[in-house]
């Protein structure tokens, strides 16, 4: 059924009862002419361009828990194209593009709200810095725009600009940034999909690759032997395990990273805003939960949950940017294990398998890369090409020395 | 989490830095290998040999194997001694 406002009328009179489920629940098949392996954000949406724009018919996205149950659920749902290196420029700039339209795209709502992210400067260095970067997003075709202090103080007057440890000098806005639904993009992709013939298989856990002759021949799952011509990995948080079963070692830890939200609050926050105190950063929800978070915990993790002390961090640093938030009462925090790769940026490549393709590295940028993450994963698997926008994020980089740190931290996952 | 510094006991987490895999100290010879020395990491979901220092107290380094799903640190040694 196409979504429409006559749709939500009819049904209004008549009981709603024409609601359907979105996605059908199909029994795998013995094979298929594409696997992809994880369904969350990444996952679907590659199955959905590899079906719509590449015309693939024989689809399957194998999932081990249910769609969208990963970090596309966990994460605090900020969409923005403010990077600083050519790689990352043009990449996240091709997803903020596909943002503005993936509502109309998909005929499903993901309730993007371009109410801006605000990068805030602490000391003339940062400010030369934010400038700099802000030059980068304009000469890619985005926006950026450099705010000093008056303009800061009328745009967020409710930040303490004169905190002692990190009094703010300015900021660098990108009016196009924002947040999105994050379940909703998930959903909306898995919908796509499934209205493209792709069959979406939940509760499927691939335990195995079959290769023979350096070429893939299928996955082993929970639910079975599944052939597959083509394996797609979109398992960010896990692409190490996964990719060991098919003897590869990536140059990926994984790292948890919290979040937390606040109870539903009176409209507050009217944008994105990052701190120099860490990765400080907050926003308001649709609902009026202030949502927020800082750095990863610090070492490798694959908790789903984090330790005290960055809970400690973050509430230190909110207190510090904004002392009204101590009397705000914080609801629920929960953690996500991120792929932090060596440098800080992902990789959409081939392997050394043929037939086997890597999706993953995401480290804390994966949610807003999701739409051209998976454009870029589809044309690469349909066409054997790299996107042109997505043609830096090799795996090979590490070797050749084109590496992607965005913040020049080197070979330090818990530095980026 | 807590980590049983050989010098100066029981210790809290904040007073540990993290560096990474152990396998950093175990430097190749051939500059071929050194791409997956630098880069390349085991990061399975289970037991995970790593170095940490004590730089809020008596600085040493150490070698930790910890539980990366539990957090349970299963040994603490100088990393100088797990070196040779």
């Amino acid at each position: 059924m196409r979504y429409s406002a006559f749709q939500v009328l009819k049904n209004a009179l008549t009981g709603n009862t024409g609601w359907k489920p979105v996605w059908r629940n199909p029994e795998p098949k013995k094979a298929y002419d594409v696997v992809i392996v994880g369904g969350g954000g990444h996952g679907l949406a590659t199955a959905y361009y590899l079906a719509k724009t590449y015309g693939v018919q024989n689809i399957a996205v194998l999932e081990k828990g249910y769609l969208g149950g990963g970090n596309v659920g966990r994460n605090t749902t900020v969409v923005r194209a403010n990077y600083l290196l050519d790689g990352n420029l043009e990449f996240y700039s091709k997803s903020l593009e596909m943002w503005e339209t993936l509502s109309q795209e998909l005929n499903y709502n993901v309730m993007l709200s371009q109410r801006g992210v605000l990068m805030l400067g602490h000391s003339d260095g940062q400010m030369e810095a934010l400038a700099r970067r802000g030059n980068a997003n304009l000469a890619t075709g985005d926006d950026a725009v450099l705010m000093g202090l008056d303009e800061l103080r009328a745009f967020t007057p409710y930040l303490d600009f004169d905190n002692g440890r990190f009094p703010v000098k300015g900021g660098l806005l990108q009016r196009t940034g924002g947040t999105a639904r994050h379940d909703a993009v998930a959903w909306g992709y898995a919908r796509g999909a499934d209205l493209h013939g792709v069959d979406l298989i939940q509760n499927c856990e691939v335990t195995g690759f079959r290769i023979e002759n350096g070429a893939i021949k299928g996955v082993e799952t929970s639910r079975g032997y599944i052939g597959a011509g083509k394996v797609g990995m979109a398992v960010a948080g896990r692409s190490s395990q996964l990719a060991e079963m098919a003897g590869m070692r990536l140059p990926i830890e994984s790292h948890v990273l919290q979040a937390f939200v606040t109870e539903g609050l009176k409209p507050l926050i009217n944008t994105v805003i990052s701190f120099g105190m860490g990765h400080f950063y907050i926003s308001q929800s649709d609902k009026g939960g202030l949502v927020y978070g800082g750095d990863i915990d610090g070492y490798n993790s694959y908790s789903q949950r984090g330790n005290l002390p960055m809970v400690e961090h973050v509430a230190e640093a909110g207190m510090a940017l904004m002392p009204m938030l101590g009397r705000a009462r914080q609801l629920r925090s929960w953690g996500g294990i991120m792929d932090m790769s060596m440098d800080g940026a992902p990789i959409i490549d081939t392997t050394p398998v043929d037939g086997l393709f890597l999706n993953g590295g995401w480290c804390y940028g994966g949610f807003k890369a999701t739409p051209a993450s998976g454009a870029a994963f589809a044309h690469l698997m349909a066409t054997g090409q790299h996107a042109d926008y997505a043609a830096k994020f090799r795996l090979n980089r590490f070797e050749t020395g084109h590496l992607l740190d965005d913040e020049g931290t080197g070979p330090r996952p818990n530095r980026h | 989490m807590r980590i049983t510094c050989p010098h100066c006991g029981e210790r809290d987490s904040r007073e540990f830095d993290y560096l990474g895999a152990a396998s950093l100290l175990e430097r190749p010879e051939n500059p071929a290998a050194f791409t997956d020395y630098i880069y390349s990491r085991e990061n399975s979901a289970g037991d995970n040999a790593e170095l940490w220092q004590h730089s809020m107290g008596c600085r040493a380094w150490l070698y930790v194997v910890r539980n990366v799903t539990t957090h349970d640190i299963k040994q603490v040694r100088l990393a100088r001694e797990a070196r040779t």
